[in-house]
This record gives structure tokens, sequence and C-alpha cells, in this order.
């Protein structure tokens, strides 16, 4: 049997707005995918351990706070660091269009924006997921 | 059942039936934005044995379905109440004087997440956070800052803090006493609703017992030095962002409401001492008629519980005084100035709905803080509501209403069922440690993003009406040395304050805390001797802990 995709979904950052990330979860799980959620404010280094303890294919990021130029690209550095190297990071929530290419360049995969099918999430990873 | 008089069949049976055979209607069924199912025609028939005196009364008086006050709007317009916020004391500063230049009638203030979360922006947990989406405040001098050359007798200040309220209720009653106001004077509110932070917002310190502690403190002290004070501002806001249905909102908001007031009076406070002091605080969404109706419902709901369960005498105790913000979920990052449409539409609901104040949102917010234009129009927007339209000439003009009577009784009634849910789990904070609310809130906003995708609902230039091209629209840049301007001023505050008095103030605040003593008089001298808030949340969860939220998808 193929192996199901493997998601953390992670709420860097101090802000408690999970609806998005929940939403987003909800839907992975829904489209056949493992989902592990890390709960509220969580350092990257606390989501780059549980991303390798629970051997994920994926880390979906969510903050609302503004922080995102700093945690986004700290997550991917310290994945990096410890040998995530096919594991896909991607994030979401309230970030400026401007922001995306600069977050890219950092290394994040792709930035969902407000207002995004959670289909496209599903679709998005379906294909960039590197099977093991 | 309700009967249908000879004439509604009739008309069903012929004109109507006629009509849809030969043109069907666009759907099987309407609902609203909450998924609650409309009707085709309210009847009389929708409000059979309708009581006027007691459903709606007249305004100013029980059940204050109509309104709080005898002439409501003709009197005073709602304040309007931007909430705003960033960068550091001085920026924000800036901010508060351009809006009251403009016109705005009261301040609002948002601090950072550090200040939210009890923490100093020193922190390595603040890295990245600091001024980012509020006012960064360590410290007395930064409140200082804040309001310097701001008059707080003159004006009323709504400050948006929860977790660490009574700290920064302690910080502005210092500064107003720095400035030599007359404290009975001086007027705002702290949201201070740790509940909808369990619920929904998950900015939470402390577990729930000693922060319900904490809270009835604030209510006990306000009532005594600070009487114009509103002590807390029970909030539906959060709860509706996190994916509520309206209904639900009601319902969570008046039993967190009704906790608060219980653990008060299980304190000895007398009841009429405080509840006038209660105020509100909600959402006011897309969908036009639900959220009216479920302003009147509240204040019918919350008059007749202050009443008769909590047996309240004063009827300033009845009263639900709300602010209302417009919602920043429906608003869509594709095409933004849309969003100027939808907010103008949310702000009209909130003054029918009779809103004591109101924040109407920027069109940009999806995108990042607002901008000092987007700011002036949704301002723009409540002065065009109160000066043109004409709807504040009138008082609760949608009254009588076959539509808007029915579904404020059903709100109601719908409302109350959730309500006694909650009784029988052992009250709101028993219910929030079995995840209840949390679950009800997640499930509805599963449901609406699956209604989205599916074109059920449309949702104008997100999966209906959509366009290619970009609206370029100016953003607001939180400049990157606010970090480091205000961690320089942390270190100076931290190396000019007493170091004696300050010592003694955190040592006295832990034996207060220790002896449940009302911790008021001891958090004020704390930040009277410039202890940092993240020095008085630590003192504090050495002897209270903090929450462990429980984890579910």
């Amino acid at each position: 049997m193929e192996r199901k995709i493997r998601v953390l979904i992670g709420k860097p950052g101090l802000d408690g707005h999970d609806r998005g990330a929940k939403v987003i979860a909800r839907a992975l799980r829904d489209a056949g995918m493992e989902v592990i959620y890390t709960g509220l404010r969580q350092t990257p280094e606390q989501i780059v351990n549980t991303a390798l303890q629970e051997d994920v294919d994926a880390i979906g990021l969510s903050i609302l706070s503004g922080a995102h130029m700093h945690l986004f690209p700290e997550v991917v550095k310290l994945a990096r660091e410890k040998g995530l190297d096919d594991v896909i990071i991607f994030g979401g929530g309230i970030i400026p269009k401007q922001d995306v290419p600069k977050l890219k360049e950092a290394g994040v995969a792709e930035i969902f924006l407000p207002g995004t099918p959670t289909e496209d999430v599903v679709k998005f990873l379906k294909k960039n997921v590197k099977r093991k | 059942m309700a009967h249908k008089s000879k004439d509604l069949k009739e008309w069903e049976e012929t004109t109507l039936k006629g009509f849809i055979e030969k043109r069907p209607e666009r759907k099987e069924k309407f609902t609203t934005i909450s998924g609650a199912e409309i009707k085709r025609l309210y009847t009389p028939e929708d409000i059979e044995g309708f009581n006027y005196s007691e459903k709606l009364g007249y305004p100013g008086e029980y059940p204050f379905t109509r309104g709080v006050y005898a002439t409501m709007y003709r009197g005073r317009l709602w304040t309007m109440r931007q909430f705003s916020g960033f960068g550091t004391a001085e920026e924000t500063n800036e901010r508060y004087k351009f809006l009251l230049e403009n016109g705005q009638t009261g301040l609002s203030v948002a601090f950072h997440l550090p200040t939210i979360m009890g923490v100093d922006s020193d922190s390595p947990l603040a890295a990245g956070e600091v001024g980012k989406c509020g006012v960064a405040i360590d410290t007395l001098e930064d409140m200082e800052i804040l309001f310097d050359g701001i008059d707080l007798e003159k004006i009323t200040t709504s400050m948006t803090i929860n977790a660490p309220a009574a700290i920064l209720l302690a910080m502005y009653v210092a500064v107003a006493e720095k400035q030599g106001a007359d404290l009975k004077k001086i007027s705002g509110t702290i949201q201070n609703d740790i509940l909808k932070e369990y619920i929904a917002q998950k900015t939470w310190i402390f577990p729930p017992k000693p922060s319900m502690k904490l809270i009835v403190d604030t209510f006990e002290w306000c009532s005594e030095n600070l009487p114009r004070w509103n002590s807390i501002s029970i909030s539906g806001y959060h709860i509706r962002e996190a994916g509520a249905t309206a209904v639900q909102e009601l319902a969570f908001t008046l039993r967190d409401g009704m906790e608060y007031v219980e653990w008060a009076i299980e304190r000895g406070l007398d009841v009429d001492k405080f509840a006038p002091r209660l105020s509100f605080f909600f959402n006011s969404h897309n969908d036009f008629f639900e959220e009216i109706a479920k302003f009147r419902a509240a204040r019918r709901i919350w008059a007749n519980v202050m009443k008769n369960r909590y047996k309240a005498k004063n009827p300033n105790s009845w009263k639900l005084r709300f602010h209302t913000q417009t919602s920043g979920f429906s608003l869509t990052a594709q095409q933004p100035y849309n969003n100027i449409v939808r907010v103008a539409i949310q702000a009209l609901a909130a003054v029918l709905g009779g809103t004591q104040s109101l924040h109407t949102n920027s069109m940009d917010e999806t995108l990042a803080l607002p901008s000092e234009f987007a700011v002036q129009i949704a301002l723009r927007t409540q002065q065009i509501i109160a000066h043109e339209t004409g709807v504040a000439n009138t008082i609760d003009p949608l009254a009588g209403s076959y539509f808007v009577e029915s579904l404020t009784n059903k709100m109601e009634k719908e409302a109350m069922e959730y309500i006694e849910k909650i009784d029988k789990m052992g009250g709101m904070v028993a219910a929030i440690e079995a995840g209840f609310p949390q679950r009800e809130i997640q499930d509805a906003a599963y449901e609406y993003q699956k209604a989205v995708e599916s074109g059920e609902k449309i949702v104008v230039g997100v999966n209906e009406f959509v366009v290619d091209e970009d609206q370029p629209v100016e953003i607001l840049y939180i400049d990157n040395t606010v970090e480091e301007r205000q961690i320089k001023r942390l270190k100076a505050v931290r190396e000019k304050r007493d170091k004696n008095r300050w010592e003694k103030s955190l040592k006295e605040l832990k034996m207060a805390a220790q002896r449940d003593l009302n911790l008021m008089p001891f958090i004020l001298d704390a930040v009277k001797s410039y202890a940092t808030i993240g020095e008085i949340v630590n003192t504090l969860k050495e002897v209270y802990g903090e929450y462990e939220e429980p984890i579910f998808i």
C-alpha cells in the first residue's frame, strides 16, 4: 500500500488565530493525508523537531501576526540544517504579496494567500511531495 | 403550529404556485451566512401573539430590545472608535493625534503580541513580533509616551488587552495620575475577557481559575476607584471571526457574561455595583438582517437574565451596551476595494442594531496593517452613515418588521438552548475545559469553508466574478528599526529605575497572589516602580502556572 502523505501544520509566533491552520488541517486529512497539528506558539526549533520525529513530507506554517519574514525563513534554515532536505515547507496567513518572492527566495516552496481554496493546497502537495 | 389564514393559503395556491411553475426560484433553499434557513415571505402569522410591551418595550426601558437609551442617536451618535496601534509608542501617539484631528471621538489601543502575551520585547519569544500588529508597551514609560499630549480626562480609551489586562489598566491609571486627572472622571474600557481567549482568540497566559480571579479583582477595584470605567468588554467578535455562526456568537458571548457575573457574585460583590460597568463587543458580518436581529436579541436576553436570573435591581445592570467591529474575516484579499462596500453594509447593520460604538475595518486589512488612507475611508464610512443617510433620525427603525421580529425571536430561542446546554455542563469554564464551544466553532468554520468551495456560498471576487489583474494597494510596512529602538528603551528603563523599590513591589505582588488578596493595588505599585510587563507576568506565573490547551483538529 502506498504511504500516505504526512503533513505537519505548525503555528509559529505568538498569535492565536488558528482558524486557517485548523481548516487546512482538516481539509488535508479529508483528502487522505496524515496530519499532525503542533498547537499554538511553537518556536521554529520545536516545529522542526516535531517534523523530524514525525517523519513528515511537508510542513505548513500559518501566521497572522506579521512576523512571517522572520519566522518562515528561520524554520527553513533549521529544517535544512537538520537534514530535512526534501521536506516541502509552505505557508499562509496575512502576508503582503510583496513579501512572497522574498519568502520563496528563502526556500519557502509556496505561500497561499487568503481566499485560497483548500483544494489548491491538496493539489500542490500531491504534485510536489517526493515519495520516500 | 402557526395557523395559516385563508388569505395566505390562497395566495400560495394561486398566485405563487402559478408564478413558480413558470419561473422557478433561483435556489431550493435560501440560507443566511450562518446557514440558517430563511423563508420566502414573513407575514403577521410569523409573530402571532406578539406582545409589544413584553417583547420590545420602549427605548431605555426593559427589555431594551429597541435600544438602551431613550433617545438613541438623536441624543448622541455612537462613538466612532478606530482600533489602532503599531510600532513604538511614538508612532502610535502620532496616529492617535491624526485620528482625533479627523473627528474620531475615542481611542482604541492595539497592543503588539508580546504585550498581549505578557512577554518583554527583548525576550527570544518576541523576535520578529515587536511593533508588528500593535504598539509595543513594556513599561509605564512606553505608556507615558503613548498618551503624551492627550488629555485622559477628555477622551475615552478602549484597550484590547486580556490576559494581562489588569497590568495595562494599572499603567493607564498611573499615567492619568501623573497628568493630574481625577480618576472619577476617566473613562474607557479594558477588554479583560479571558473566556473568549480560551474559546477563540487563544492569547491566554494563566489557567482559567486564576484568570477569573484577576478579572473579578478588576471589577471590585474599578467599582470603588474608577466608577466610569468599563471593567470588561465581553466579546463575541473573536468567537465569530474564528468561525462561529451568528447564534453561536450570541450564545457563547452572553454565557461568558453570565459566567463573570456568577464568579463576581460568588466573591460577594453586589451585582448592582459591578453589572452597570459590564460592556459587550460584537461582530457585524455580511448577513444584514441576521446581524440586526442578533443585536436586538442580545439586549433582550441580557436584560432578562440580569433581572430574573441574577436578581439585579438597578435598571443599568440590565442594559447591554456594546461596541461593534465589522468583520475582518469577511474581507477579501482579491479586489480589495470591494471591501469598502462590505464594511459600509456591515456598519449600517451595527447602527440599525443600536450599537454604542463602532470600528469600521479598513479595506487593506487582509493584506497588512491599514494605511492612513484606508483608515480615513473607513472612518468616513461611519460619518456618511451618521450624517447623510438619515438612519440616525429615528430609533430602531426595523422594529415591527415581520421578518426582523421573527428572526429576533428565533435567534433568542436558539441562543437560550445553547445557554441551557452550557448550564447543564456546569457553566462556561467547565464547557471550555471539555472543549465544547471550541469544537462547535471549529465545525462551523469548516462547514462554511466547504460551502464556499462548493460554490453554494458566493464570495465576490473569490469564487465568482474573479479577475486576473491585481488592484495595487499601498501597504503600511513596519519599520525594521522598531525592534531595536524598543529594546534600547526597555534596557534603559531597567537601568535607571529604583532597584530597591522595584524588587520590593514584585515581592509584595507575589505574596499578595499567594494570599489571594485583590491584586490591583499591588500591580499598580509594580508598574509605578517601572517593573516590565514580562516581570509582572512571570511573578504571577510562579504562583498561578500556565494554561495548556487541549489540542484537536
